[in-house]
């Protein structure tokens, strides 16, 4: 007797599983550095449609995002850094569109321990001493950084080697991405990385600037020295205006979201892209990121309404040290 | 004489000695538990509210709530409940009381034993590439409450499988000598006895599931869901639908982890507050499970 309605269930889920959706449905995936304006985004866009569309935002990192991107399972995708050759590729073979569209700065912070009072900045150069593949064994001094700083082992904190933060990092320190060396205490929880670095005197640490921002009183922020004067002169504080204006370099990257060619065309996707673009200023900024240059939103959604496709980074993965409104303008 | 004494005294000291130990390793568990809960608790008290339980995630965590991650643990949990109930109970039984003991069953319940100790992570690729993609049942209900019906066959299926072994064989014996077929035997004395066994088992095992995020996570459920799953019921004929087994969800240990990896700090008091509305829902499934199996162990009475 128990077993009939099962039966009845079973037939009824695969009638229904044939039935088409009713609702118009919006599916974004990806970074989870970008997860937090994608969120805020939807949910202005939903206050302001009463519920007509449905948005749905996933985080499955960005390399995740775009193996489900260019399968075509979601609309849009969240990413924290552009498109690798492996990856259009892949669009390609599925015959995937895409277009790029930046959407905020984010500028990656170095901390040390508010107790640390020797370290006054730092330089490329020194980052690079400390962090690339070579110093893991070798460099375990803050003496051996500088000459001067305390005769005192360093230990490290950076974000986890499958985060978009951590591929950054490495690219624009070391010069090759993902190239690092492996002894520090790598987290993909950067809650972990601020508990780490407040709590030692002697560590070091890099992650999102938000990051920073939220724990102020817990550590301190390190300026950095790129010995380029012709974008500032000597060591700079990240902040919001010196990494909107380029002047904290390396260290500073654009944001993006992809959106699916074919996808674009459809009424929902479109109005929820435009919608982004026009708000993705204020909300950034809201959720701890840096907004791009007015300026620059204009020539995104040129771009999006322009259907635009392919990467101004040439499919050949970050660049390091450019400026978005540069790229954009260059292109048309 | 004196070294028989000697020992004697030895062994009431041993007794004495583990029996403290004992009560100290319960207390020290408890203990680490309460301060625990009660540590989470106040951490929550100021987003234990209505507007928790009836919002949407948002980006200001004072607005945020949890109202889709708290219906799509629940929807879940139930639709995984109904497929790996009666499916676990059904196999643990074929297996116990009418298979022969030759190599395949034997084979199979190896298998099944190992099964129980696989990382969920690994279901969660099986239900990625089986249910979402080759069955094209998308990042929905259904697929994750497959994936985690799976995750918890095995441990329902060695929990009712114990709970049948535990019937003392005179029952059979008595029912045979009455004439009672085998199917008899089972439906009317086997099962209703070892019920109460089974039922512990099975809320262990959902309680493991109702934890999980990892798997769901691979199968994609989402993070930001700003809708409910569709209405089972509806105003049209035949009444009842099932899409909403089709719509996509989230649940709240997913909720909590994305909670707890923001910088603010007032998503912090977010994650504790969903830790205890968890909480609250594994108590409510605790209840429920507990007041049927004390129906079931009023009415065995041989």
């Amino acid at each position: 007797m128990k077993r009939y309605p099962w039966v009845l269930i079973l037939i009824l889920t695969f009638l229904t599983a044939a039935e088409a959706h009713a609702f118009r449905m919006v599916k974004v995936d990806g970074s989870s550095t970008v997860y937090p304006i994608t969120e805020a985004v939807s949910e202005e866009f939903l206050a302001a449609k009463r519920g007509r569309i449905r948005v749905m935002v996933g985080i499955s990192g960005t390399g995740g995002g775009f193996k489900k991107f260019c399968r075509g399972e979601i609309d849009i995708s969240d990413a924290s850094r552009p498109i690798k050759p492996s990856e259009v590729r892949l669009c390609k073979e599925n015959g995937i569109g895409y277009i790029e569209l930046p959407i905020a700065y984010d500028g990656i912070a170095i901390v040390v321990n508010p107790a640390n009072n020797w370290v006054d900045y730092m330089t490329v150069e020194e980052l690079k001493r400390l962090w690339e593949p070579g110093a893991q064994g070798r460099v375990t001094r803050w003496s051996q950084v500088r000459k001067g700083w305390p005769d005192k082992e360093i230990h490290l904190f950076g974000a986890g080697v499958d985060s978009g933060t951590y591929d950054y990092f490495t690219k624009a320190i070391v010069g090759k991405e993902g190239a690092s060396r492996g002894d520090f205490t790598a987290s993909e929880d950067d809650n972990v990385l601020v508990q780490g670095i407040a709590t030692d005197k002697f560590a070091l640490g890099f992650f999102g600037l938000a990051y920073y921002e939220e724990n102020r009183d817990k550590l301190r922020l390190i300026p950095i020295d790129d010995g380029d004067d012709s974008n500032g002169k000597g060591p700079i504080l990240p902040s919001l205006e010196t990494v909107r204006d380029g002047t904290y370099q390396p260290l500073s990257r654009p944001i993006f979201i992809y959106v699916n060619r074919a996808s674009a065309d459809r009424p929902e996707v479109k109005e929820f892209v435009e919608f982004y673009i026009e708000n993705a200023g204020w909300l950034s900024k809201e959720v701890g990121y840096i907004p791009l240059p007015e300026k620059a939103y204009g020539l995104v959604l040129k771009r999006f309404r322009n259907r635009i496709t392919g990467s101004i980074f040439a499919g050949e993965g970050s660049k390091i040290g450019v400026r978005i409104e540069d790229l954009l303008q260059k292109e048309r | 004489m004196d070294r028989k004494v000697n020992r004697h005294r030895l062994n009431i000291l041993l007794d004495r000695a583990f029996s403290v130990v004992g009560l100290f390793m319960t207390i020290f568990g408890i203990g680490v538990l309460v301060v625990l809960l009660v540590d989470t608790f106040l951490d929550a008290l100021p987003r234990l509210d209505w507007q928790f339980l009836t919002g949407f995630p948002s980006r200001r965590p004072e607005r945020a709530g949890a109202l889709s991650a708290w219906v799509g643990t629940l929807v879940v949990m139930v639709v995984t409940i109904i497929l790996a109930f009666p499916l676990g109970v059904a196999a643990a039984t074929y297996l116990e009381e009418f298979s022969r003991k030759n190599r395949l069953t034997e084979f199979i319940e190896i298998n099944i034993a190992n099964l129980a100790a696989v990382p969920s992570i690994i279901y969660g690729l099986l239900g990625l590439e089986v249910f979402v993609r080759a069955m094209r049942l998308e990042r929905s209900i259904i697929s994750g409450a497959l994936t985690l019906a799976i995750l918890i066959l095995p441990l329902i299926i060695v929990a009712t499988r114990e709970a049948l072994r535990a019937i003392p064989q005179t029952i059979r014996e008595a029912s045979y000598a009455l004439g009672a077929t085998r199917w008899q035997t089972v439906r009317n004395q086997i099962l209703p006895a070892a019920m109460p066994a089974i039922l512990t088992g099975t809320i262990l095992a959902v309680s493991r599931a109702i934890g999980e995020a990892a798997p769901l996570i691979m199968i994609g459920a989402l993070t930001y869901v700003a809708f409910l799953p569709s209405s089972p019921v509806t105003p049209d004929f035949p009444f009842l639908s099932f899409r909403w087994l089709l719509d996509p969800f989230t649940v709240l240990p997913i909720q909590i982890f994305n909670w707890v990896s923001r910088p603010q700090h007032g998503f912090f008091t977010n994650a504790a507050a969903g830790i205890i509305l968890l909480l609250v829902i594994v108590f409510i499934l605790n209840g429920i499970s507990a007041y049927i199996r004390h129906r079931y162990e009023k009415r065995m009475r041989w």
